[in-house]
């Protein structure tokens, strides 16, 4: 094939075009999605366990005050009536506390599983769950890899319990009440804010934490991220999880129903067709 | 609008009317035998225990936690019930597909059993659910969760059971004796049965990609990212196991209702099924042994759990084939029987180990169901027979199709 100069040109110039015109609709992007998603930075070495953050959360969300005693070794779990709790780890450098709490996980398992959307991940990055929408299914509880959910086992109109990030304080633009009564162990900002100030906090004193910020990848990346003095696995912190999605775990089955929900009925009508023409043969040689 | 398009008189000139329904609903037969006197006290045990579980919440009879909020009622009813249900899907591909006119003698009862199966062992899905009042959510679009493998389950369920009430449907027109009705009906079956093929092979492995996104708290030898494949294959044995075990008792118990000609024909379709029971299972021993080996589950093999997943996998799979493929050698109609019973028991292992068993087995407390749970799920089943018995002592299930149901075709 021979180009002569104005085909040339002619190309050079649609391609340049087209280049500037997707260049702008890429620029336009994040400015479309201003929003970022929020999430929360928790710091354990800050944190001196007082439990203020626990009893606000309870407060904000109409739950009973917490009334269990807080000891070294045993493990308090969240429940239906507590939707974040502090545990007390005797680690290699002490005495550590632990801030348990749904994770907000960027990709949540359990909002792919729920059928209602009941579940589901806000623009603004909490994970909250909508009581007009959930049936009950507790699908989601068996999908969290990190057993979240919480569902009220003793009521004849159940709700599923877990933290919102305080989604109606967020959506106002205030902070979540565990943010803002505790001293400096929880902020709240923009993900990308708090992994850079995490990563400034481990770099300016390397010897205080455990190079590792708990949140940037496991599951896929988490709205909660933790910083830990010690190795994460004497905090509790699930470290078998994987660092990839959950809700890619069922893509391919997913993916693979409309395929077969078009392909299969064509391919039994053929076998239907072939197999009623050699009967009528059939009856037709006897 | 007139007779005509439904007409209500029939053969033998009996009146369509409610008194028929009344009186066709009144029990025939002996009321106290064995199973009645067995099978209602629990299911009026059951719905006592029903009520207190709307009353009180589900915590009041089962014994879930929030670790492990799917019990026996999903991991037994729901996932075991549906499996076993997996014979109609079979059964209607080899009749209506591939046309294999040997079959056709049970396709009828497969299909009622299919049915009942999933109304009831869904139904019963209702009661484990928190907030049934919402069940109809992902039906008008409170929201479409098209992303969740629960909402595609929940649609394939509901459009198959309309799949096998068509598939159904002659058998309930014969019964009312309307034989426009049967025309039409029967006119659809062929696509109810390629649509419920293509719905069954979905559910019957979404309800094993159900369980994938639990993949640290199912036991390795139990999660793969293969399950839906197995669930998938494992549904075709189950069913034909169960079409085999329900045809033995059915043929005892409604003896009378069964024509000479196909009772004859009896013994050569079991043993037809045991074939393709015994290569089903073959391809799934082959796949669940793929499966280990890509796993690299030896070093969980000398566990307790290991031995249990042999157990499961030896005992109950490959003994049970062993003996299908022996019984189709020998023409021992017992064999057969015995393998069923053997397959069918490894099935539910198999989705209790995924389900309950396995899942969590690293708990510090484990589920163990109540003992209210079980009646509930008694009650379930029993029932579910009383309405089957109901349909085969009325309608032309077992028995021969009225005279002008097969002058039609």
């Amino acid at each position: 094939m021979r180009i002569d100069r104005r085909i040339f040109f002619k190309t050079a110039g649609l391609i340049g075009v087209s280049l500037a015109v997707a260049k702008s609709f890429g620029a336009a992007v994040p400015e479309s999605n201003e929003i970022e998603f929020r999430g929360m930075l928790y710091d354990s070495t800050r944190c001196i366990g007082c439990r203020a953050c626990e009893k606000a959360c309870a407060k904000a969300h109409g739950l009973p005050e917490p009334q269990d005693e807080l000891k070294a070794g045993v493990l308090r779990k969240t429940s239906e009536t507590q939707r974040s709790v502090i545990n007390n780890y005797e680690t290699s450098k002490g005495e550590v506390f632990v801030k348990n709490q749904c994770m907000h996980c960027n990709e949540p398992a359990c909002a792919a599983a729920c059928l209602t959307e009941a579940m589901c991940k806000t623009k603004e990055g909490p994970v909250i769950w909508r009581e007009d929408k959930c049936m009950g299914c507790r699908y989601c509880m068996v999908s969290c890899p990190f057993d979240v959910p919480k569902f009220e086992y003793h009521s004849a109109n159940p709700k599923i319990q877990k933290c919102d990030m305080c989604y109606d304080r967020v959506v106002k633009g205030e902070i979540p009440v565990c943010a803002e009564t505790c001293g400096d162990a929880i902020i709240f900002g923009t993900r990308r804010e708090l992994i850079a100030e995490a990563r400034k906090r481990i770099a300016e004193n390397p010897n205080d934490y455990f190079d590792q910020i708990y949140g940037e990848d496991v599951a896929g990346g988490t709205g909660w991220l933790y910083l830990s003095p010690v190795p994460l696995e004497e905090l509790g912190l699930n470290t078998r999880l994987q660092n990839t999605s959950y809700p890619a775990l069922t893509k391919g089955f997913l993916y693979s129903v409309p395929s077969v929900d078009v392909l299969l009925p064509p391919l039994l009508l053929g076998i239907y067709a072939a197999t009623k023409d050699k009967q009528t043969k059939d009856d037709e040689n006897e | 609008m007139n007779n005509s398009v439904y007409p209500m008189v029939n053969e033998d000139k009996r009146k369509f009317s409610w008194k028929f329904l009344f009186s066709e609903l009144k029990p025939k037969g002996e009321w106290l035998t064995p199973f009645n006197i067995i099978s209602i006290p629990v299911m009026l045990l059951g719905l006592i225990l029903i009520v207190i579980r709307f009353s009180e919440g589900l915590g009041a009879i089962t014994n879930l936690t929030q670790e492990v909020p799917w019990g026996l009622w999903i991991g037994f009813d729901v996932v075991t019930g549906v499996a076993f249900a997996g014979g109609a899907y079979v059964v209607t591909f080899m009749v209506y597909i591939l046309n294999m006119k040997k079959y056709h003698p049970i396709v009828r009862v497969t299909v009622l059993n299919g049915f009942l199966a999933y109304a009831f062992y869904t139904g019963a899905l209702l009661l484990d659910l928190g907030r049934p009042w919402n069940v109809i959510n992902p039906m008008i679009g409170n929201n479409f969760g098209t992303s969740s493998v629960l909402f595609l389950v929940a649609w394939h369920f509901f459009l198959y059971m309309l799949a096998e009430l068509i598939e159904f449907s002659p058998a309930i027109a014969e019964w009312l004796g309307s034989r426009r009705a049967h025309k039409i009906l029967s006119g659809m079956t062929v696509g109810a049965v390629i649509f419920g093929i293509t719905l069954s092979s979905l559910h019957q492995s979404g309800l094993g990609a159900l369980y994938l996104m639990a993949k640290e708290k199912i036991h390795p030898l139990w999660y793969s990212e293969f399950i839906p494949v197995l669930f998938l294959v494992s549904s075709i044995f189950a069913g034909l196991s169960m079409v085999i075990f329900e045809g033995t008792i059915s043929h005892k118990v409604f003896f009378n209702q069964i024509s000479k000609k196909n009772h004859q024909a009896q013994n050569g379709i079991i043993h037809g099924l045991s074939k393709i029971c015994a290569v089903t299972m073959f391809a799934y021993l082959f796949l669940q042994f793929l499966v280990f080996i890509h796993g690299k589950n030896w070093n969980v093999i000398n566990t307790p759990m290991g031995y249990w997943f042999l157990l499961e996998m030896i005992g109950f799979v490959f003994i049970p084939m062993i003996l299908f493929f022996y019984s189709y050698r020998t023409v021992n109609i017992f064999t057969v029987r015995l393998a069923a019973i053997l397959t069918m028991i490894g099935i539910v292992l198999n989705r209790l180990n995924v389900t309950v068993i396995g899942f969590r087995w690293d708990a510090a407390i484990r589920y163990v169901p109540s003992w209210m749970e079980i009646v509930v799920t008694l009650a379930v089943i029993f029932t579910e027979i009383w309405i089957f018995r109901w349909v085969i002592n009325r309608m032309p299930v077992l028995s021969e199709s009225p005279a002008w149901a097969n002058e039609e075709k």
